[in-house]
């Protein structure tokens, strides 16, 4: 046997940086988060604030419907076949994490027909605090939350909040009606994540996702440097 | 043959995209044609001496070296629904990947370059157990057991049905296993012309109704 030498020819699990012509692939960012938290929304900005400049594509984690990728096309935030839905036999957290097959699958069948990209953008179906994606599908990941969803979710921790690249709070305009206490969410972040990045949004605003937007380029420029 | 590494080939932690399909299950369940656990052992009975004894012995002949591009034509003569062949062929692309970096081998290579977009799962997983030093017995085993596991692990979810039950449901079911991967093993010995062709017309209907779903929970 001769199991140590998986990287002659093409690459068997397409976690390789470069494609097969020498250049960086596509950088890979993963967004997770619960249900109702602004996932799909904050995709969708992403996309339009960043689609003159970058070759984007997107790929949806839908439970059990289209409803995301349905809402992407819908708001033609980019073009149908930039986006593919992956089906999860109702577990989530199973296909970005454990078995990552069929989001591999997505992500090379986007770079094969619409490439060569820039940025693929993985979306998570809503799920627990505990969900993550594996390094073998993404190369760095967001975690969204919202202010609705309880200002006590930063303290909790667990896995999202606290190892994520990017936590984002998101429906930071909602914060005056359900009681949420931003100062302490952001100190409990803190607490949880050290010197990992934080970002507070509210994407009804003008260029709400903003930050999100000026840390992706951080990462873009980084990958490709 | 190492029989450690049928063990990692024939887990249902195996990344090979099985998670997100019922075989079946998810339209049997809406018709309520699987209500409990008795109903459950009488589907995966009538799938694994089917679709399973079927796909058994294209894995135990890929296993046994015949020649895997004939074998994936046999397949899709065997596979008369369109939603049942995307299905085998999308399997059959993650299994690669995952047997690509598990036991890399010159012939999964082959396969992997002839097949970009995926030979029939059984073949793939065939071709693994051969990467992986196992026999054609070995091979037959696996895919009897996951014909019956995945439809039993997506009734818990479906019907939220007691997991321990659906378990003795497969241990119940391990004498007929053994018996399928037996006359798999041996019929693929018997080279192509005596590949079982049996299946399971229900099977083949529902599936091509539950690709079309517009709500669903399963892939298949």
């Amino acid at each position: 046997m001769h199991i140590d030498h998986s990287h002659e020819g093409p690459a068997a699990v397409s976690a390789d940086a470069t494609r097969p012509d020498g250049r960086r692939r596509a950088l890979r960012v993963g967004l997770g988060g619960p249900v109702g938290s602004g996932k799909t929304a904050t995709v969708a900005a992403l996309c339009r604030a960043l689609r003159t400049e970058l070759s984007i594509a997107v790929v949806t984690n839908d439970i059990y419907t289209r409803e995301d990728a349905e809402f992407l096309l819908r708001n033609a935030v980019l073009p149908p076949e930039r986006i593919q839905a992956v089906e999860t036999g109702a577990c989530p957290h199973t296909a970005i994490r454990d078995d990552i097959s069929a989001n591999l699958e997505a992500v090379e069948d986007l770079e094969e027909a619409v490439g060569p990209l820039d940025l693929i953008l993985v979306e998570s179906g809503g799920d627990n605090l505990t969900a993550t994606f594996s390094k073998g599908l993404v190369d760095a990941q967001i975690f969204v939350i919202d202010v609705a969803g309880g200002d006590d979710i930063p303290r909790k921790g667990g896995p999202g909040v606290t190892t994520a690249d990017l936590l984002v709070i998101n429906k930071t305009d909602l914060a005056p009606y359900v009681g949420s206490d931003l100062d302490r969410m952001a100190r409990d972040a803190a607490a949880q994540r050290g010197e990992l990045p934080v970002v507070f949004t509210s994407l009804k605003g003008e260029d709400g996702v903003g930050p999100v937007v000026d840390w992706l380029r951080e990462q873009l420029a980084g990958w490709v440097a | 043959m190492s029989r450690a590494a049928l063990l990692v080939l024939a887990d249902g932690r195996f990344p090979a995209g099985g998670h997100a399909h019922s075989g079946g299950a998810e339209p049997a369940v809406k018709a309520g044609r699987i209500r409990d656990a008795q109903d459950l052992a009488a589907f995966c009975r009538g799938r694994l001496h089917t679709a399973g004894l079927t796909a058994a012995a294209l894995a135990a002949a890929a296993a046994l070296g015949l020649d895997p591009l004939r074998l994936d034509e046999a397949a899709d003569a065997r596979t008369p629904s369109p939603a049942l062949r995307a299905t085998a062929r999308r399997l059959g692309r993650q299994m690669m990947r995952a047997a690509r970096a598990s036991w890399p081998s010159p012939e999964l290579e082959a396969l992997a370059a002839a097949r970009p977009r995926g030979a029939h799962q059984p073949v793939v997983l065939g071709l693994a157990a051969r990467s992986a030093g196992l026999g054609p017995e070995d091979a037959a085993h696996c895919v009897a057991y996951e014909t019956v596991s995945g439809p039993a692990t997506a009734v818990v979810r479906l019907l939220s049905l007691n997991p321990f039950d659906a378990t003795a449901v497969l241990a119940r079911l391990a004498p007929e296993m053994d018996e399928v991967a037996r006359r798999a093993a041996e019929a693929a010995r018997g080279g192509f012309g005596e590949l079982p062709a049996a299946s399971a017309p229900l099977l083949d209907i529902t599936a091509e109704a539950h690709a079309a779903w517009p709500v669903r929970l399963f892939a298949s």
